[in-house]
């Protein structure tokens, strides 16, 4: 059992799948996180596969400044999300908003809808410094396991009562 | 019949303790092949193990009533059956055993197909409905240059005998049938040209997009299993039947892995197809591969 457990332990920092969710992003960290993805930097070495179901996923990448109508969907697509799971913010605007700052179309930051594990600042971050954010958030994963933080079953408990509305 | 060759064929060679490491072995020269030709560097060779392990650790999610059980066993049985797709094979000389023939091995060829198309409407999510309905629309055009090119040659052969096929002579037949198999390929293992129902990014993961954790992790053996299965078919049709077993084996293992590459290179050289190019390209330009191939093989019988 312990060795299944380390046997688990070290694939999990081998392959996080990615899932990327822009929140009213300016577009520039999005471009960024795809040119990480491509031929320059090729995350696939890491193991990184960029999904298209968030149900596949690990790491939920999301950027942007949380906007009214985003606030919503980022709490669905986190509980669809299977744990365990982890999440990078990208870019300056999910930690503390940038420019946009006082702006009253915005719900930000985002960790006041969920929690997250690692934050890549940056007016966008360059590609590689997504890497190492992605490589971070796969080894707290790893650690993690199927422990979930207080603040996640609060945020699902959340959810569940919003759908059954 | 003798029950241990049986045996050893389901569980050893070609089946299941070669077939598992085989397919995570090519899925990871799909993946490399496809990274190299776009000048990445690309996984590590263990990755689809990785993704197995990985997959098998997660949460699963809950699904309540019929439909789940329903969508549970879908990946089980596209699993079993393409596990026993490669245990079938003809690679080793026949020596008493369980000797399925044509149709079964055919057969069980087709049952993952049709657990896609059954599991995407199962989930009931908007994108498992198109990409199970482009699945559906898919085998109907391709399975028709496949089976008609595979027939001919068992008709040239007089037996639906899986040994018959592999003692195969060399005929322009044969090298007819091969390529008409060998354009199929790409729309059965959902590869680039025609990887239409899984569409990345398109229509998120088509019919698994609502599959999480070992489920998925099931699907992902089951395409591996697939390859295995449908590239082995191909290398034994190629490959000479020799007295020396290991040998015969390790051209098996060696013809497949050139199919497997050839595949990954026209996968990573093309971009996706439209659902109404790709029919069309199998019922116009390809079915006239497998019409040659009947009229040949109606020609060899008659000359016999």
């Amino acid at each position: 059992m312990k060795l299944w457990n380390r046997l688990m332990c070290y694939c999990r920092r081998r392959s996080p799948w990615l899932f990327h969710m822009n929140s009213g992003s300016c577009n520039g960290c999005d471009i960024e996180l795809i040119a990480s993805l491509t031929t320059r930097y090729d995350a696939e070495q890491l193991g990184v596969l960029h999904e298209g179901s968030p149900r596949h996923a690990d790491i939920l990448c999301i950027s942007g400044p949380v906007t009214h109508n985003a606030a919503q969907a980022i709490r669905t697509v986190y509980g669809q999300v299977y744990g365990p799971k982890a999440v990078v913010a990208i870019g300056s605007c999910p930690a503390s908003l940038n420019v946009f700052i006082d702006s009253r179309t915005l719900d930000g930051p985002l960790d006041r809808h969920i929690p997250v594990d690692v934050y890549v600042p940056g007016c966008p971050p360059r590609p590689d410094a997504i890497l190492q954010g992605v490589a971070k958030a796969a080894e707290i994963l790893a650690e993690r396991g199927n422990r979930q933080p207080a603040f996640e079953a609060a945020a699902e408990k959340k959810t569940e009562e919003e759908v059954q509305q | 019949m003798n029950m241990t060759t049986a045996l050893m064929r389901l569980l050893i060679f070609p089946g299941l303790l070669f077939a598992v490491p085989a397919a995570w072995f090519f899925l990871w020269v799909e993946r490399k092949a496809v990274a190299r030709m776009q000048g990445r560097i690309g996984p590590p060779f263990m990755q689809p193990f990785y993704d197995f392990i990985k997959l098998l650790g997660k949460q699963v999610p809950p699904r309540p009533g019929v439909g789940g059980m329903l969508m549970k066993a879908w990946p089980l049985l596209a699993l079993a059956s393409a596990g026993g797709a490669v245990g079938l094979l003809p690679v080793l000389p026949a020596s008493g055993g369980f000797e399925g023939d044509l149709i079964l091995l055919l057969a069980l060829l087709e049952v993952p197909s049709m657990c896609i198309i059954a599991a995407g409407f199962s989930s009931r999510s908007i994108f498992g409905e198109i990409g199970s309905a482009r699945e559906a629309v898919l085998s109907v055009s391709y399975n028709v240059v496949f089976l008609l090119a595979i027939l001919s040659i068992a008709a040239s052969q007089h037996s639906f005998r899986l040994e018959a096929l592999a003692q195969l002579p060399f005929s322009p037949l044969q090298i007819l049938g091969v390529l008409a198999l060998l354009v199929c390929l790409p729309a059965k293992l959902h590869l680039n040209p025609f990887s239409l129902p899984n569409a990345e990014q398109e229509i998120y993961a088509g019919p698994m997009t609502e599959y999480a954790g070992p489920e998925l992790a099931m699907w992902e053996l089951a395409h591996g299993l697939e390859f295995v299965a449908a590239t082995g078919l191909v290398a034994t049709l190629i490959a000479p039947q020799l007295t020396l077993w290991w040998l015969g084996a390790l051209i098996f293992v060696a013809l497949s892995f050139v199919i497997v590459l050839l595949l990954s290179v026209v996968a990573a050289a093309t971009a996706r197809l439209q659902i109404d190019t790709s029919v069309r390209f199998y019922w116009q330009c390809t079915l006239i591969f497998a019409v040659l191939a009947v009229a040949s093989a109606l020609f060899m019988r008659f000359r016999s």
